[in-house]
């Protein structure tokens, strides 16, 4: 592929945005060739929102400009980016979960049509048409019955309705699992090959490297470079976006002498009617297991079920040899066991409340005194302690956790497991919606903790992120244990075989 | 980061606990920046401005009249600022109040023991927010149906027990209706009963373990869920400790009034819940102070006794009282925004 001038769909050029005092874009620059998937990378802040927020009319550039089709632009709304043929898909999921899939995809179409009434079964058909090229959705089914997954297809199906002819997709992969990253990136390049150009927002190096042609970095809202993804690296790219040489991503592993026998965590036979059935495994000291499986498999369900979280549990869970009772999760937390959850904003912190607040709110009894008073300096002081101890930046502990980045915000999630001493973490998706920095720092503690004798498990539906943390990885499918990699066999292809073995089976989403 | 953080902590609990090393300064700008300030300021201006307008306004007698009457109304308030912050609403306060004026009326009227019949009365009362909490928590109903559902059911029980004419208490032992319109020195006691609850109230919700949980569930009940907290049994509590304290408030009304009025309280709800909104409780739960509260309800009882004092007519009293909620919000919707 050549770089003519008129090879260039979206050209922007000097464009800068200021919040107040905050310089959110300065002078930053962007080429989009016609049927390329363009990666757009940076570390969370670095202005890559901004600046597709600014190309999609949500928000204005102070200065500098925007060409579509070599014509200058001003794009004051997304209906208007819409009639350009710029279709926005966001990292957050934002459908009508009441009405069904059809209604949604027709969504934006439907408000700019003329007609007065409704016509559902064409809506019906043309959206079914739509949905063949994404994968096998119902038209007809509302879209609160679907999983996080679908719902993102069916984001997708909605920008495409539009003859878009730019296609800004923000973190699409977040939520999917392997398998169905794969799918939408067989979508991408049908989509590519149609003559579509693609705006791929992604962290991972793996995504970008497989996937795109080009990438384009930006750091602390300036233009950094763009490279030929044929003719870079990975580790190129993330110098490029933290501005300085990241030696390594992953932690190193458990070394052959430092493992023991000693067994902190004994599950046996854990079964929950409909989700998952005589689950056994154990957690040894010093090493971090992880959790692989498609969405659906019963990973969250199973660690859900061990903290007494969801569902009625029956089995034995043992904790340095002795048999727990637990019937609330409160239980589980006074034991030291504790689970992070995947949806950090949902329903792991307290954003509007402090730092120390949320720090503290796994104990409140911890910093309280004995009258069940809460001791103000006891409870910042936790939250300074274990905010040094994460590398935690913040201003100071009575901040609200909405004022935090991504990674920092789940620094004080994890700060608030610690909290109480577990023997035991769950972390699901630790490091999703992170940047790179952040990751790194995160994957750090987890192996600093394992080592001073927690059990760690981790889930991840990211397979280099398990196989560069984890000492021991497990493998559930539909419901059950299908088996257990380590060492050398800790490979992609090894897991994913394990994970949908049973694929011929439909797997219960 | 910015000192501008530290606003939206302050209406949690553990925002104003900052590290004492802050300096005077430091503490200063802080309080400025709190919502509290702000109301304490208006207040202030409105004493001045309106000690220049009527020459009435700033006697003993009017500030006395004005007191006793946000003081009853407060010992709401503070049960809806508790309920507001665990997320819940209650629509039922106003009848509630009435009904337990009415309960213990009647029963005094058949012979019980007027501190019996009180006692029994908030019990009820007590009872009425524990079935709400029920239908909330294990139903899965939301507040404001339910409480909208007693509301009218309340207020219907005070119209049939007592043919929808006020009971005459005449024969009210002096001791009980000290209660109501007996003084302490120069102090009422309605005044008395109103600081304490305040005070207690106000400590508990910023300073105990206990009424963090009510923060907690109401920021996020996911996520307090996911801490091990059982959100269910604190908002049963939240709305039944609400209910509660509309007994006691009903049963202070009635010392004070000497009758039981059955269409007391009409309205009430909204008066109550603009007050906690004005003084900081968000409507999704989460935030608030009885300290705001409190003053929220003394601004709204200044405006309309400076009104009344003015001559204004009834209906523009309503008008702005519901033109000053609305402003209050938005001022504080958009101050949110630029914190956000």
């Amino acid at each position: 592929m050549t770089a003519g001038t008129d090879d260039l769909i979206l050209e922007i050029t000097n464009l800068s945005k200021s919040f107040g005092p905050i310089r959110a874009l300065r002078g930053v620059g962007f080429q989009l060739r016609k049927g390329e998937i363009h990666a757009l990378a940076g570390e969370n802040g670095a202005g890559k929102s901004t600046l597709m927020n600014i190309i999609d009319g949500i928000l204005r550039a102070d200065c500098g400009e925007i060409r579509l089709d070599g014509q200058p632009v001003t794009i004051t709304s997304p209906a208007m980016a819409q009639t350009l043929g710029i279709g926005f898909v966001h990292q957050e999921i934002a459908l009508c979960p009441d009405i069904t899939v059809a209604e949604n995809i027709f969504m934006a179409a439907t408000n700019s049509s003329r007609a007065m009434l409704m016509d559902f079964r064409d809506l019906e058909r043309r959206a079914a048409e739509i949905l063949r090229r994404l994968g096998d959705i119902d038209p007809t089914a509302p879209v609160r019955s679907l999983s996080i997954s679908q719902q993102q297809l069916v984001e997708i199906a909605k920008a495409l309705t539009l003859d878009c002819r730019v296609l800004i997709l923000d973190e699409p992969t977040a939520a999917l699992t392997e398998r169905e990253a794969q799918i939408l990136f067989g979508i991408m390049h049908t989509l590519a090959g149609q003559g579509i150009s693609i705006i791929y927002i992604s962290h991972r190096m793996v995504e970008i490297f497989d996937n795109c042609d080009r990438v384009t970095v930006l750091r602390d809202g300036q233009y950094i470079a763009t490279m030929n993804v044929a003719e870079t690296t990975p580790g190129e790219v993330v110098s490029a976006m933290v501005g300085r040489v990241i030696d390594s991503l992953y932690p190193p592993k458990l070394g052959k002498d430092e493992r023991s026998h000693e067994i902190i965590l004994d599950v046996r036979g854990l079964t929950e009617r409909k989700r998952f059935r005589d689950v056994s495994f154990q957690l040894r000291k010093g090493e971090i297991l992880g959790l692989a499986g498609l969405i659906g498999a019963g990973r969250t369900e199973i660690v859900k079920g061990i903290c007494r979280l969801e569902g009625e549990v029956s089995g034995e869970v043992s904790l340095h040899g002795r048999v727990l009772h637990l019937v609330h999760y409160a239980d589980s937390i006074a034991e030291g066991i504790v689970y992070l959850s995947e949806d950090r904003k949902g329903d792991g912190l307290f954003l509007d409340m402090s730092i120390a607040a949320n720090v503290s709110a796994l104990s409140v009894e911890q910093v309280s005194t004995r009258t069940g008073i809460i001791d103000d300096r006891r409870e910042n002081e936790q939250a300074e302690r274990l905010g040094a101890r994460l590398n935690l930046r913040y201003g100071h502990v009575g901040q609200p956790v909405s004022a935090l980045s991504g990674g920092n915000q789940q620094k004080v999630a994890i700060a608030k497991m610690l909290s109480v001493n577990p023997k035991v973490i769950f972390l699901d998706e630790p490091t999703r919606g992170v940047d790179v920095g952040a990751k790194a720092e995160i994957h750090r503690i987890l192996r600093d903790l394992a080592r001073s004798g927690v059990g760690i498990v981790v889930i991840s539906s990211e397979l280099p992120e398990l196989i560069g943390v984890c000492d021991r990885v497990l493998v559930v499918r539909e419901g059950r244990i299908a088996g257990e990699v380590t060492g050398n066999e800790m490979t992609e292809n090894r897991i994913m075989h394990l994970a949908s073995l049973g694929e011929q089976r439909p797997v219960a989403a | 980061m910015s000192a501008e953080g530290t606003i939206l902590a302050a209406t949690t609990p553990s925002g104003k606990g900052r590290n004492a090393s802050g300096s005077v300064t430091d503490t200063l700008r802080r309080l400025l920046r709190m919502r509290e300030t702000g109301l304490v300021l208006i207040i202030l201006v409105l004493f001045i401005a309106m000690s220049f307008a009527s020459p009435y306004f700033l006697t003993w007698n009017n500030m006395r009249a004005m007191a006793m009457a946000f003081a009853v109304e407060g010992v709401v308030v503070v049960g809806m600022t508790i309920l507001l912050i665990s997320g819940g609403i209650d629509l039922s306060v106003g009848s509630v109040t009435a009904l337990a004026m009415v309960i213990a009326g009647l029963l005094f009227l058949n012979g019980v023991d007027p501190w019996l019949a009180s006692g029994m009365a908030i019990a009820a009362c007590t009872a009425i927010g524990a079935a709400m909490g029920f239908f909330v928590t294990r139903v899965g109903l939301h507040h404001f149906i339910v409480s909208l559902a007693v509301m009218v059911i309340a207020r219907g029980l005070c119209l049939l027990g007592t043919g929808g004419r006020p009971l005459g208490l005449y024969t009210l032992p002096p001791e009980f209706k000290f209660i109501g319109q007996g003084s302490i020195g120069v102090i009422p006691v309605v005044i008395v009963i109103f600081v304490v609850v305040v005070v207690a109230f106000d400590f508990l919700l910023r300073r105990t373990t206990m009424f963090r949980k009510v923060f907690y569930t109401g920021s996020n009940e996911k996520a307090a869920a996911y801490s091990g907290i059982r959100t269910k049994k604190v908002v049963f509590l939240t709305t039944t400790l609400c209910s509660a304290l509309c007994g006691v408030a009903g049963i202070i009304y009635m010392a004070r009034f000497g009758s039981a009025q059955p269409t007391f309280g009409i309205g009430m709800e909204l008066n109550v819940i603009a007050a906690a909104v004005i003084g900081g409780a968000s409507l999704s739960g989460g935030s608030g102070t009885i300290f705001g509260a409190i003053l929220g309800t003394i601004l709204l009882s200044v405006v309309s006794s400076s009104l009344a004092l003015l001559d204004v007519s009834v209906y523009w009293q309503d008008i702005i009282r519901g033109s000053i909620l609305l402003t209050a919000v938005t001022i504080d919707h958009y101050l949110n925004k630029r914190r956000g």
